[in-house]
């Protein structure tokens, strides 16, 4: 067999996957490049494309003028949040399925993967009508519960099929020489489900910095994180663009970031499970 | 024990999930105006009557038809293709999936906000472009027409999903074995028909996985409406969800809003019961 010359390749892989990664990628740099230009040369001149017209103006504007870093704040607090609680139950949920046949396993795991797939706004009105009553309507609490409606399913299905890939024998083996099943989930199953628990918790994160339909619903006026926070930038009698890019930018940035540095073990892991079940 | 280590689990989402959804179901059958909790009272199926006779109900419902048919096709054939050209060989190749798959991580607002700027008829890029191009001769309102702004959103959401199913797709495709490539290629089947028969029954199964969880996730997405148009302009952007949404939240109607979101929810419930079933049979396998 011949192999194709390198500019046949060029021509019929890396050009079209150039097309795709620009395609896939322009918007963000369009905005990136919106954040760096200054208001008063954005309405002037439009975005600028080089350097030169280049400045933080927009950016030192976000963090003196607004309260934006609170609001990165609240964000961080209602994503930890969701990935402690999420994961906290989760573990112990997903080892009983794997481990276990029991009456009402299937039924319990078909449960988890309903709720999944309830509408947001479905919950989203008796919730809020329900923590109104309770009084945790607007607090980091409340918000955290909202997210866990979507975490917890998630986690459970997740960690169930890296659970389940731990062979049987390592905790039985732990068992026969003296640990109880929940020394044997503590100290074997746990440290060798670690990567796996570790790529479901930033899921959980990045999902729940980027929430918007609870968070505006539930929270706004004390507890307000970036994603609702990003859309009151938009000016009161104009749109300021520049602005609101530069809050666009930071609100996106520890969300995409994490993603890059676990995508490889993150893709991996979600498609072994939709590949496989 | 099972059910001790299960416990946490199943109370939380018994009172975060489950309890709600029969407060959903209980609230629709109620006039609830929220602002007036005083006024409220059972009116049996009348929310469910009332939206029958409702025109921004169809409008609604016919919008979520071409909402789903369109974007799910489009997502998943622009996944297909880059997850072909992903599946090749180059020198690149990890920093193209790596930066291909960006538009999933960004926070959806950022993304509704994005695409408004890009297609802001005045200063938008896009208009910018094709004036250029000399494709269209004057800027076109792409979010404040009518007859344009629901497509408009809809290439908004195909950007935005299309890298979920070339990385799907991408793991279905390392899947196939390449012994049965070189079988074919030395019985002399082209390159299409290798990939007629070998790559599409091949990735069959995660295509169709793929796809039901994908017209589930588009069904119900609506934020990205909701922050692009507000379902306007009039009601030529409202979906399903969002005409729930925005009913319950701009009129405080409760009672109507989740009587929209319910029979929503069995709407998809036909959808989900065919994904369920598929997935449970896989787990028992």
């Amino acid at each position: 067999m011949n192999k194709p010359s390198t500019a046949r390749r060029i021509l019929t892989t890396d050009l079209p996957v150039l097309i795709i990664v620009l395609f896939a990628m322009a918007p963000f740099a369009w905005m990136v490049l919106t954040s760096l230009t200054p208001t008063a040369a954005l309405n002037a001149t439009g975005v600028s494309v080089s350097p030169a017209g280049w400045s933080l103006d927009n950016y030192v504007r976000l963090l003196e003028q607004t309260s934006f870093l609170g609001n990165m704040m609240d964000s961080l607090i209602i994503a930890g949040g969701t990935v402690i609680l999420g994961l906290a139950v989760a573990v112990t949920a997903a080892y009983a399925f794997s481990r276990f046949r029991f009456a009402g396993r299937k039924l319990l795991m078909l449960q988890f993967l309903l709720i999944n797939m309830f509408p947001v706004v479905l919950l989203i009105l008796p919730l809020f009508v329900l923590m109104k009553n309770v009084g945790i309507l607007d607090t980091h609490f409340g918000l955290i519960l909202a997210n866990a409606t979507v975490a917890i399913p998630f986690a459970v299905w997740m960690l169930t099929s890296y659970v389940g890939a731990i062979p049987k024998s390592l905790d039985e083996a732990a068992m026969i020489d003296g640990c109880s099943r929940l020394t044997a989930l503590r100290r074997v199953v746990l440290p060798l489900t670690m990567p796996g628990i570790i790529s479901t918790g930033i899921y959980i994160f990045i999902t729940a910095w980027n929430e918007y339909l609870y968070a505006l619903t539930l929270g706004g006026r004390n507890v307000r994180p970036v994603t609702v926070a990003i859309q009151t930038l938009i000016g009161e009698y104009q749109i300021e663009w520049g602005l609101l890019a530069a809050g666009a930018v930071v609100g996106a940035m520890p969300a995409t970031i994490l993603f890059l540095l676990v995508q490889r073990r993150l893709i991996g892991g979600l498609t072994q499970g939709a590949v496989k079940g | 024990m099972p059910y001790m280590l299960l416990a946490p689990a199943v109370l939380v989402t018994v009172f975060i999930v489950f309890m709600p959804m029969v407060q959903a179901v209980v609230t629709s059958f109620y006039d609830l105006i929220l602002w007036k909790p005083n006024a409220s009272r059972f009116v049996g199926f009348g929310n469910y009557v009332k939206l029958f006779a409702d025109p921004v109900f169809w409008t609604a419902l016919w919008n979520t038809a071409i909402w789903i048919g369109l974007t799910v096709p489009l997502q998943m054939g622009l996944g297909l293709l880059t997850a072909l050209l992903l599946n090749r060989e180059f020198p690149w190749r990890g920093l193209a999936r790596a930066l291909i798959i960006i538009p999933w991580a960004l926070p959806s607002v950022v993304i509704a906000l994005m695409w408004r700027w890009i297609y802001d008829p005045n200063t938008g890029v896009l208009n910018d472009i094709l004036i250029y191009l000399s494709i269209v001769q004057s800027a076109v309102p792409w979010l404040a027409d009518p007859n344009l702004a629901l497509y408009a959103v809809i290439a908004t959401l195909t950007w935005q999903g299309f890298p979920f199913f070339a990385v799907m797709i991408l793991a279905g495709l390392q899947g196939i074995p390449k012994s049965q490539y070189e079988a074919a290629s030395i019985d002399g089947a082209s390159s299409w028909r290798q990939f007629v028969h070998i790559t599409l029954p091949g990735i069959a199964p995660v295509l169709a996985t793929a796809g039901l969880l994908r017209v589930i996730w588009v069904a119900n997405s609506m934020d990205v409406i909701f922050v692009m148009t507000g379902g306007g302009p009039g009601y030529a952007t409202h979906t399903l969800p969002l005409y729930a949404f925005v009913r319950a939240r701009q009129n405080l109607d409760f009672g109507y809003g989740t009587a929209i979101a319910v029979t929503f929810t069995i709407l998809l419930g036909a959808i989900v019961a065919v994904y369920l079933a598929r997935t449970m049979r896989e787990v028992e396998r």
